[in-house]
């Protein structure tokens, strides 16, 4: 059933629904990179919620004047004006105001939001008698999409693309140093407006499949997880619109291919899988490697302290130097160095020597400031500088009785 | 409007939303302060998943289970945010962002995967609540507030709230002066010997505690409306911490009174028959309050606010 989801032989409503996730997942996650990058990942929560009251008004609008209150374009359209109006609320009440973003993006979200579900019950008791289905567009429904709809939602998604790949040195730019774009002559108020307003579109197409409460998580986990793999922002911008778009392919492949598997969670689930996974498995800034790391770190001060001790002929006590010696072949498990073990033990102790050198000459100061006491001193000095040290050493020297 | 049918139908459910608007404010102006405010938001997500595993587990609705469900997963959630942030060093409205859209989507499965068709428990109950449902069948009057036996047939939820407000006030009035000092200047709470990190774990506790009793009588959004708005209508109301408290806890009541009134009433005076959400209209009513503070209030700009006020 799954690889019949996954290879779009579901029927034609499963494969509409397939196309237009993973062009949803594709937008959100490169638009939600930028939001993530200026830090303001949770606004996209802001302008998510305010687009009820706005799907509320339109829906009552659109019966007023004889319509079909479902219609998606009309509906969208009431969303966009109304999470518009939202986003001028934060905006406002964080420049106008002492109040800091959080607590307006709280504010705004949990307003809206309430306005909306007044406008809802108004919807519920309306003579028209329709039951509206707007529950809906609170997680979003994908049964009966229509082709219609299937459009919109492509082509939402696909300008919405097109657009960011047209911001992205701008938005990068004011994510990373505002005020060097300001004196560059770009406004980095503009452009966190342009910003919002794709984040805005995002949100008011994502609306029908993962609904209005999920669609911030197709903004904010791609990009974390992108993070994850790569330091460079276009990158991140790459990945995060490849992991939307895969949780949003599989997501609705999955939701697709078992009754009782709505839309929206699965996709958001799969996104999250895929953060998991990251958080865990990536190289350099996953859990799994930071651990490894550690690990290394560990063994690298165990062994170089241990070789220290062997070579002042002081016993080892810790278990855990004791065996990483052993098993380095550097001594054996009783804590008697090997031949190997007395040799490196040797060495160490003439570098701690040559160290000690270094840190009292001036000219040396800033080799001296490298010294952590894992660093081989060959990686920081020539061979004739080390001369120069071994000499004021000197060599072995009869011990006054 | 103030006879019997007052107290049967609007009393209880009047006092249920007062207390469940200051229970959420007293910890909100702290979160507010702290520019924690999302905190609210993040947890009243998260309570819903934690009620829904409490009812797969025990199969039923009752209260405690629930409870200690919701309570559970908001600590769940609280230390996979603090996790997340440290771990894949994000910050933390990413994080808070992650975590919580993840575990509402979990929720919503679990929800839709389950056989909850013979219980009250679905999405919509949990975002919008059901306060009007919250009446007192016994009650034949004002008298009734004096009659043991109709008092037995209140509405648990009432108690309930009200237990939680007090453990709200007790806890504020306990650790008042270490909560002020933390919240303003946590270098100098720490030089005198507070310990901020347990500090702020508690008021996020607190926090969580007072929104997963209120959520079960009034539903998440109103929940975070009154952690948000009346304090931050408050704090453009004064430079005070003690007066800002005292607008919060007046802004919460008023929202929740008029909020109730108008979704009750409201459409009647407009010629409509059926009431609207009381949840929603308390919410709204929250921010047209924020929207006359930021508008009016005496210390709503960053600079130039009067002094002593």
């Amino acid at each position: 059933m799954l690889f019949e989801a996954l290879a779009l032989q579901l029927g034609y409503n499963a494969t509409l629904v397939a196309i237009g996730s993973t062009l949803l997942g594709i937008s959100a996650g490169v638009t939600g990179t930028f939001l993530f990058l200026r830090k303001r990942a949770l606004v996209s929560d802001a302008i998510s919620h305010a687009t009820l009251p706005g799907v509320g008004l339109a829906f009552i609008a659109m019966v007023l004047l004889g319509g079909d209150g479902r219609n998606l374009a009309g509906l969208m359209a009431g969303s966009a004006l109304s999470a518009w109006i939202g986003l001028i609320c934060v905006q406002s009440l964080t420049r106008r105001t002492r109040l800091s973003e959080d607590a307006a993006i709280g504010a705004v979200l949990s307003v809206f939001f309430g306005f909306g579900v007044v406008l809802l019950t108004v919807i519920q008791t309306m003579s028209s008698g329709r039951q509206a289905g707007l529950d809906g567009l609170l997680l979003g429904s994908t049964a009966g999409m229509l082709m219609q709809d299937a459009m919109i939602i492509a082509g939402g998604g696909a300008i919405t693309l097109a657009l960011v790949l047209l911001l992205r040195r701008a938005m990068t730019l004011v994510a990373f140093d505002p005020q060097y774009a300001r004196s560059i002559g770009i406004d980095p108020d503009r452009v966190d407006m342009l910003t919002m307003l794709l984040v805005l579109s995002v949100t008011v197409v994502g609306l029908k499949i993962v609904g209005l409460i999920l669609i911030v998580a197709l903004l904010i986990i791609p990009p974390v997880t992108a993070r994850f793999w790569t330091e460079r922002s276009e990158k991140v911008a790459t990945y995060a619109g490849v992991v939307g778009g895969v949780s949003g392919y599989v997501g609705a492949a999955i939701s697709a291919s078992a009754p009782a598997m709505p839309t929206g969670p699965i996709i958001v689930l799969s996104c999250f899988a895929l953060f998991l996974v990251s958080l865990f498995l990536a190289p350099e800034r996953g859990v799994l490697a930071a651990y490894l790391r550690h690990r290394r770190f560990q063994e690298r001060v165990h062994i170089r302290q241990g070789l220290l001790s062997l070579a002042q002929q002081q016993p080892v006590y810790e278990p855990l130097t004791i065996r990483l010696l052993a098993r380095e072949g550097l001594a054996r498990l009783d804590g008697v160095p090997t031949e190997a073990g007395r040799a490196r033990a040797a060495k160490a102790l003439l570098d701690e020597h040559r160290w000690q050198i270094v840190h009292g000459m001036a000219d040396f100061e800033a080799i001296s400031s490298l010294y952590d006491g894992l660093r081989d001193i060959e990686s920081v000095l020539t061979a004739d500088q080390l001369a120069e040290i071994d000499a004021l050493i000197g060599g072995p020297a009869e011990v006054m009785p | 409007m103030m006879g019997e049918e007052f107290v049967a139908l609007s009393l209880v459910p009047i006092l249920i939303g007062t207390f469940t608007a200051i229970a959420c404010a007293l910890p909100g102006n702290f979160l507010v302060l702290r520019k924690q405010a999302l905190i609210g938001d993040a947890i009243s997500h998260v309570v819903l998943p934690g009620i829904v595993v409490a009812f797969l587990v025990t199969g039923t609705l009752s209260t405690w289970p629930m409870m200690i469900g919701a309570a559970f997963a908001a600590i769940i959630a609280v230390i996979l945010i603090e996790a997340i942030r440290r771990l894949g060093r994000i910050e933390t409205g990413a994080a808070m962002g992650v975590v919580f859209t993840s575990m509402f989507a979990g929720g919503v499965l679990l929800l839709e995967r389950s056989d909850t068709s013979t219980v009250h428990l679905d999405v919509e109950h949990a975002l919008m609540g059901n306060l009007e449902s919250l009446i007192w069948l016994d009650a034949m009057g004002w008298s009734s507030l004096l009659d043991p036996v109709a008092l037995a047939g209140l509405p648990p939820e009432l108690p309930r709230i009200f237990v939680t407000l007090l453990g709200v006030l007790a806890f504020l009035w306990l650790f008042w002066r270490p909560l002020k000092i933390s919240t303003f200047d946590e270098g100098f709470a720490q030089g005198v010997g507070i310990r901020t990190g347990a500090m702020g774990m508690a008021l996020v506790v607190v926090s969580a505690i007072a929104a997963v009793a209120a959520f079960d009588a009034v539903g998440s959004i109103i929940v975070i409306a009154m952690f948000i708005c009346p304090p931050a209508a408050a704090r453009l109301m004064t430079n005070r911490l003690e007066i800002q408290v005292a607008w919060s806890v007046a802004f919460a009541a008023l929202s929740a009174v008029l909020g109730y009134v108008f979704a009750g009433y409201g459409p009647l005076w407009f010629g409509g028959q059926d009431a609207v959400s009381a949840a929603g209209m308390i919410a709204t009513i929250s921010g047209v309050i924020l929207a006359l503070a930021a508008l009016f209030g005496p210390c709503r700009s960053r600079t130039g606010a009067p002094s002593g006020v």
